[in-house]
């Protein structure tokens, strides 16, 4: 335990994917029952480096050590077997196979043979030790997305990882199952584990880590010891380079109402919802994931009908609607599931841009699609919005997920909407990106729109929400001016709690 | 003979096993190939090459058990060509797979010419003869129907355990699972898909090479370039029909085989008046159908036809 050499050692590390340098010179080492917090905006080289680490990726300079001494690093199995541990953003899990199928792929049996036996037993074993339990018969494609998060950790932990990396763990976790992993990173320390904690949320960094290592296009910029001292805003300008810009909400005068629900039932036996969100006004609907937020986006987006119910905009009722019939009553909708169902990633941006318009003036003239308008128009956009790489031929699937929300954003918003849906708008992106988005939105509010903002992120919905309703198995249990809703009142109603403020 | 006396009858059921063994092999060699994410269109191709490999190797030597190795070896060897071009080169692989199956197939009906040439009574072999196992074939009725068979037979009949064995006991099992369903996940645990997935393909197509000299050296006895006649085909199917289970893959051959064995017998008896080309389709037809109302619960492995790139995020 007293012994403090390095767990892993990275020196002079330069990864370069063609003309980019996703690394350059990069030094980092992890002591045992050290947790270190790795910080970068998207592009920054983070990932890149712990995929070297853990064998996805060989570099083109540097040299790995493993607990003092040099190692090769040729492959996931070489990195396992020197215990390296990595869990990825989207885990990489076998749906259709059990818990345990899962843990004991990959691994030697005994006889030649599975080892249910010693599985079982190591299995009870990780959780007793680190909080970190699952039935080993469930199917893992019936696990929430936080289990399926437990899982990737337990595998690693099984092959008796000494060094854990974790890519954005939270970044799908509700707040009690952060908790969870905090409390297991904690058992993982006193046991001398090393874990590289890479994230965006910078709360979740001063809360979980013992150093900091910020990085900035492909280099380390500062590295500093968690002593309490370091701030979020000073945390944002290492990782930035500049300060960056926190958009606040400024109180003004809302219009009337442009999107009215009434009695909107998500599904047959769920409570219906009555909703106005005015012109200027942001609703922000909070709740936990998985508590109807996505159908009931979908519902007045006119992707899937409801129930039950009537939707109107600026007072039309606008029923059993097609996306493309609410499109045309003025609504705008930006899903939260980006690639899956905003864009289609093999298409080159240009077309991206008109997705949802294509089909008639001023990019199709009598069934034919005019290429030079799309082009012109998607070109202005790019410039308009700094989507980069500025190309308007490129894939969208290749573009980052801050610019991908980007073009989203410019399409959608240059069909000047009466009411805008937005889900997730800032789910995995950076400081800057986020910055551009919040910006935009109070930029439609100030125009008049009515805006329903669908976030997991309670701190976004406090920061641009001028009311807050809380969503709760598909139904609204609360709504409130943001100047009467406390965090933790909001955090009950997402658990289903009461609430006393007057809905 | 009524339809009822077909079915009741003994030698029914002994021609349905053997119309169903190179049909089960095959689909035991599909299910090898698609388990590990590719689907191998070149069964066709490869079940040829090991009817012609089992053959010619017999014809020359003499030995029968012989032509079987050859036939298992040439089989491999067109699996690790059909992994060449799908798992190293990433190629579509419905578009790989019946180029293999059309190259092997010309390169077959080639040597073959070359070899034996053109004659009017082309060349045969002794093929195999049954072998009543001992006190199982007395047992009334189903001694007699599935143990008086071919050596090559009681082969498949435990393969099919072992094959079950393999996939749901054994580390390599869950290996050849998971980077069927999913690659990267196999890779994230140490697994290397790439090697898998050229392995899959050699033991599948060594099978596929078996189920090809099966029909020549304990069937036929003579080699014809008809000899295959779609069967591999057949097995594409079937491995649905069996949901990529081997137990339940036996019993679609099984099921092929008897319809087959029931139209034969019943084209024969001349009770039913009805042209033969309608007999010939009845085991397809029954094939189509089991699929139609089989395959809605059935879910093919998640990778199915997906190339694996390691550098691909």
């Amino acid at each position: 335990m007293a012994d403090d050499t390095p767990l892993l050692t990275l020196t002079g590390i330069t990864k370069r994917f063609g003309e980019v340098v996703a690394n350059r010179d990069v030094d980092f080492a992890l002591r045992p029952g050290e947790v270190v917090g790795l910080l970068g905006e998207n592009g920054a080289g983070k990932t890149t480096l712990m995929n070297i680490a853990f064998g996805l990726y060989r570099p083109d300079a540097g040299t790995i050590a493993v607990a003092g001494r040099p190692a090769v690093i040729g492959s996931t199995a070489d990195a396992i077997a020197l215990g390296i541990g990595m869990v990825h953003q989207h885990t990489h899990v076998v749906a259709r196979h059990s818990v345990l199928e899962n843990l004991m792929a990959g691994l030697a049996g005994r006889y030649g043979l599975i080892d249910h036996t010693a599985a079982l037993a190591r299995l009870a074993e990780i959780a007793a030790a680190y909080g970190l339990g699952l039935d080993p018969d469930r199917l893992v494609g019936d696990l929430a997305i936080g289990e399926k998060q437990r899982l990737d950790i337990i595998r690693a932990l099984f092959r008796k990882a000494r060094v854990l990396i974790l890519d954005e763990p939270t970044s799908v976790l509700t707040p009690q199952e952060t908790e969870g992993l905090f409390s297991a990173i904690k058992a993982l320390k006193t046991d001398g584990v090393g874990v590289v904690y890479i994230s965006h949320k910078l709360n979740e960094v001063r809360a979980i880590t013992d150093r900091v290592v910020v990085m900035r296009r492909g280099a380390v910029v500062a590295d500093a010891v968690n002593d309490g001292t370091l701030t979020n805003a000073g945390l944002a300008v290492l990782m930035c380079g500049h300060e960056p810009e926190r958009i606040t909400r400024t109180p003004h005068q809302t219009g009337a109402a442009r999107l009215e629900l009434a009695g909107l039932r998500l599904g047959r036996g769920t409570r219906p919802i009555d909703l106005k969100v005015q012109g200027g006004e942001i609703v922000g609907i909070a709740g936990v994931s998985g508590n109807g937020q996505v159908r009931f986006a979908e519902a007045i987006a006119g992707v899937t009908s409801p129930a039950a119910g009537t939707i109107r905009i600026d007072g039309k009722a606008v029923n059993a609607a097609s996306p493309r019939r609410m499109q045309e009553a003025g609504l705008a909708y930006i899903p939260e599931d980006r690639l899956g169902a905003g864009l289609v990633g093999t298409l080159p941006v240009s077309d991206n841009m008109v997705l949802s318009r294509f089909g008639a003036s001023p990019f199709a003239h009598f069934g034919w699609l005019d290429r030079k308008a799309m082009a012109a128009f998607a070109e202005r956009q790019i410039t308009d919005y700094d989507i980069r790489p500025p190309d308007a031929k490129l894939p969208i699937g290749l573009l980052s997920g801050g610019n991908q929300q980007k073009a989203i954003v410019a399409r959608e918003l240059a069909l000047k909407p009466k009411v805008l849906i937005i889900a997730q708008p800032t789910r995995g992106l950076d400081v800057t990106a986020i910055a551009f988005v919040h910006r935009e939105l109070m930029r439609l509010r100030a125009e008049g729109c009515a805006i329903l903002l669908i976030s997991d992120d309670l701190d976004e919905i406090f920061q641009l929400s001028d009311r807050i309703a809380v969503m709760y198995e598909s139904a609204i249990v609360c709504a409130m001016a943001v100047e009467q809703a406390t965090v933790a009142g909001i955090g009950l109603a997402m658990n289903g709690g009461a609430v006393e403020a007057p809905a | 003979m009524s339809m009822l006396d077909i079915i009741l009858d003994i030698g029914f059921f002994a021609a349905a096993i053997r119309l169903a063994v190179p049909l089960l092999l095959g689909t035991l060699s599909e299910l090898v190939a698609e388990r590990s994410g590719v689907l191998n269109l070149g069964i066709e191709g490869m079940m040829l090459a090991g009817a012609l490999a089992g053959f010619a190797t017999a014809h020359v030597t003499g030995s029968l058990w012989l032509g079987v190795l050859a036939a298992l070896i040439l089989g491999a060897l067109i699996g690790l060509l059909m992994a060449l071009l799908v798992v190293i080169l990433r190629l579509d692989q419905t578009v790989a797979g019946l180029g293999v199956t059309m190259a092997t197939t010309g390169l077959v009906f080639f040597s073959y010419r070359l070899g034996f040439g053109e004659s009017a009574t082309p060349p045969a072999i002794t093929p195999f003869s049954t072998i009543p196992l001992p006190l199982l074939s007395d047992i009334p009725y189903i001694g007699p129907v599935l143990f008086n068979q071919y050596a090559l037979t009681y082969i498949t009949y435990l393969l099919v355990p072992a094959l079950a064995f393999f996939l749901f006991r054994t580390p390599a099992g869950l290996a050849l699972r998971t980077v069927g369903e999913n690659p990267k996940a196999a890779a994230g645990v140490g697994i290397d898909p790439i090697k898998v997935r050229i392995l899959a393909l050699m033991a599948a197509g060594a099978l596929a090479g078996l189920a090809g000299a099966y029909l020549n050296l304990a069937a036929f006895g003579s080699f014809t370039f008809g000899i295959i006649s779609g069967r591999g085909w057949i097995c594409l199917a079937l491995v649905v029909l069996g949901r990529w289970k081997p137990f339940a893959c036996a019993g679609a051959a099984l099921l092929f085989g008897a319809v087959d064995a029931f139209q034969l017998r019943l084209q024969t008896s001349g009770s039913v008046d009805l042209p033969y080309q309608l007999f010939l389709a009845l085991p397809y037809v029954a094939t189509l159908i089991v699929v139609i109302v089989n395959t809605r619960f059935a879910a093919a492995p998640a990778a199915l036809m997906e190339p694996y790139d390691p550098e691909k995020r």
